[in-house]
């Protein structure tokens, strides 16, 4: 899968998850500069992410996401593996 | 487009996880709810469980505010430190810990001397919890026993040797439920029962856990935050009490009306007949614990009750408490059924295997459920167990007797008709009541009325056990009870009353009474006992109120027709007063004593 494709899957992902139907993410955007992406809403935006794409991210991956970029690129990576 | 509350029961979790904030900013703002104060006291985070647990009570409609405890702090919260909790004012504690929150687990080489010691320790951590809630807030308990480990160290030995840690918590279960049964303000989440069925390896995730303390996967969460959903509506009546029933394909294999009764798969000829056997089983046993069975087919009804004359057909006709077959609308069938049995609408669980047919009542009747059972009957028992719809916090003799006494009625109607005037006929059930002050031995009862009557029913406030029995000790209250029988059974207890004394008046924050008597005349006698006990606490007059629902219509002019005087009326609910100078007493048919000390 391409990352404009995972980008577009995470869109209602993310809007849905913050109940915010007018967000747009972009690769940059990260926990300080979306509004309500709280250590709460991470965690359910994480479990929603795993299960829409079917993956299930290790320990050490979930460590090393700063921004929905690092976030499409391991989506990739998992998708790749599988 | 608008929610309906219905589907929100059968969502899964991937639509929780996507929706949630959207369905409680939705349903938070629509009107008519009560608030529900609960505090959840967790051993691992407990904001999942929280998540989920707030729309299914909105759905169920509460108006719901949560407490919970800094993570892991169930101990503290309640014990050394409980100023935020009392704070709080919760209705309900719910103590979600874990096998993970066990200190007491005994040594691998431990000796049956220590497992002993260990799990007394265990369990007075526990009590110490409970007592301290019990003492300082006296409210309703949910504690939720354990999950067996996630894994089993010493294999099959692991439920059977002194240091077993699944032997353990077994062992631990057994003696929560052994003080559940001795408390009836402490209820018991069977966690264990919960994780079975969706299995271990599913419950578990581990993920979550080393990341973020959340102990279950968003499957095991959910199946929790439901069974506590279905505990919660219990405690405040919101449990169903009738199973309808279809015929046809539904209780057994074929079509009556076409195959004819010696043709309908029941039995244990084929696998098919099996099943439908198994579901009938499975329904007698729903009745033995107090749900009413009733039928709605389509159908030629001599034709439809000759099914019941199969040799092999396990249910009777006379299990069934209303029996509906015609070739009329079912959604018009239920109503009728439901004015017969004298409950709401939203007493009743619809199972149907036709989906047009379960979309046509759903449509038309709101408030009953329906589950989707499917059209394959070995599947029926377990979509119906998990709707958990009969959820009961106490299960009483009343309960256990209600079909009987369902039976019995249909009797009283054929009967009545017989009588020169109505007088008569009530002289004839040579009825006995016992009207007395709020005894500890009836207050499961008391309260379990109390919550689920809905149609004669005054004020329709709710209270928990423990504010029942607080009132009950309460010198500024008279409170009542009534027990009826009659020549045709004992009723049990069907009627309550809380009045609080203000001034030289009593205020009657509370009257209800079950439907089962009604037009029996045993509000009269109520009044009598009501008036006697006022007067001699010095009173001189009863100020009675009747808020309106959407369903206690039927009392509406009830304190007119007692002869109160209309006082005044604000946003619909009117208040009536009655002084006691001159009171003559009312009850003619019914002959009255107090408690029975014997």
């Amino acid at each position: 899968m391409d990352s404009d494709t995972i980008l577009a899957q995470l869109q209602p992902i993310f809007q849905d998850i913050l109940d915010q139907p007018d967000l747009v993410i972009t690769r940059q955007s990260n926990a300080q500069n979306v509004e309500d992406w709280d250590s709460l809403a991470h965690v359910n935006l994480v479990t929603a992410i795993e299960r829409h794409f079917k993956v299930k991210f290790a320990l050490a991956e979930l460590q090393g996401l700063k921004d929905v970029g690092d976030m499409i690129e391991l989506i990739q990576r998992k998708l790749s593996q599988k | 487009m608008p929610i309906d509350p219905r589907t929100i029961e059968l969502l899964g979790p991937d639509d929780l996880l996507l929706k949630r904030r959207r369905l409680v900013r939705e349903l938070r703002g629509t009107g008519g709810r009560r608030e529900l104060r609960v505090a959840v006291l967790g051993g691992s985070t407990t904001n999942e469980v929280v998540d989920f647990l707030e729309v299914l009570l909105l759905a169920s409609g509460f108006d719901p505010v949560f407490y919970q405890s800094e993570y892991g702090r169930f101990y503290e919260d309640a014990v050394q430190d409980p100023t935020a909790l009392i704070d709080f004012r919760p209705e309900i504690v719910y103590l979600h810990t874990s096998y993970r929150n066990v200190v007491a687990f005994p040594p691998v080489a431990s000796t049956e001397e220590q497992h002993q010691t260990q799990l007394a320790r265990e369990l007075e951590r526990f009590r110490e919890i409970w007592r301290s809630i019990h003492d300082r807030i006296g409210c309703q308990i949910i504690q939720n026993n354990f999950e067996l480990p996630p894994y089993a160290l010493l294999g099959n030995l692991d439920t059977v040797a002194s240091g077993g840690r699944s032997r353990f918590l077994l062992d631990l279960n057994a003696a929560f439920a052994a003080d559940v049964r001795a408390n009836p303000r402490l209820l018991i989440q069977d966690l264990h029962g919960i994780s079975s069925r969706i299995g271990l390896d599913r419950w578990f995730d581990w993920n979550r856990w080393f990341s973020y303390k959340i102990l279950y996967s968003p499957e095991g969460t959910l199946a929790l935050a439901r069974s506590l959903n279905a505990m919660i509506r219990a405690i405040y009546g919101k449990s169903r009490k009738v199973l309808l029933l279809d015929l046809d394909n539904t209780l057994w294999g074929g079509v009556i009306g076409d195959d004819g009764v010696d043709k309908i798969q029941i039995g244990r000829e084929t696998p098919l007949a099996e099943a439908y056997t198994a579901f009938q089983e499975y329904c007698a046993l729903m009745r033995q614990r107090g749900v009413l069975l009733a039928v709605c087919s389509k159908n030629d009804e001599a034709i439809a009750k000759g099914g019941f004359e199969h040799p092999d057909s396990v249910l009777k006709l006379t299990d069934f408490s209303a029996f509906k077959a015609n070739w009329e609308p079912k959604h018009e069938n239920l109503i009728q059924a439901a004015g017969e049995l004298n409950l709401g609408v939203d007493s009743f669980v619809f199972v149907d295997d036709n989906p047009a047919e379960r979309a046509i009542v759903e449509a038309q009747v709101p408030g009953v459920a329906v589950p989707d059972v499917g059209s394959e009957v070995s599947g029926f028992i377990s979509l119906l167990d998990r709707g958990r719809y009969f959820e009961a916090v106490s299960l009483s003799k009343e309960d256990f007797d209600r079909a009987a006494m369902y039976a019995n009625r249909s009797e009283q109607i054929a009967l009545q008709s017989k009588f020169a005037n109505y007088g008569e006929y009530l002289d004839s059930l040579v009825m006995a009541a016992e009207i007395d002050a709020f005894q500890p031995v009836y207050m499961d009862r008391i309260t379990q009325l109390t919550n689920k009557t809905n149609q004669f029913n005054l004020t329709t406030r709710r209270y928990t056990l423990a504010e029942m029995e607080s009132i009950a000790h309460d010198s500024s209250y008279v409170t009542l009870y009534g027990r009826l029988k009659d020549r045709f059974g004992d009723n049990g207890l069907v009627t309550v009353i809380v009045g609080r004394q203000e001034d030289t008046a009593l205020h009657l924050d509370l009257w209800l009474m079950s439907c089962r008597v009604l037009k029996r005349e045993m509000e009269l006698a109520v009044l009598d006992t009501l008036v006697e006990r006022a007067q001699k606490a010095g009173l001189n007059s009863l100020v009675g109120y009747y808020i309106p629902t959407s369903k206690n219509g039927m009392v509406a002019d009830h304190y007119r027709n007692l002869g109160f005087e209309q006082l005044g009326s604000e946003e619909g609910t009117t208040a009536w007063k009655l002084d006691l100078a001159g009171y003559q007493k009312r009850n003619k048919h019914i002959q009255v004593s107090g408690k029975n000390h014997g």
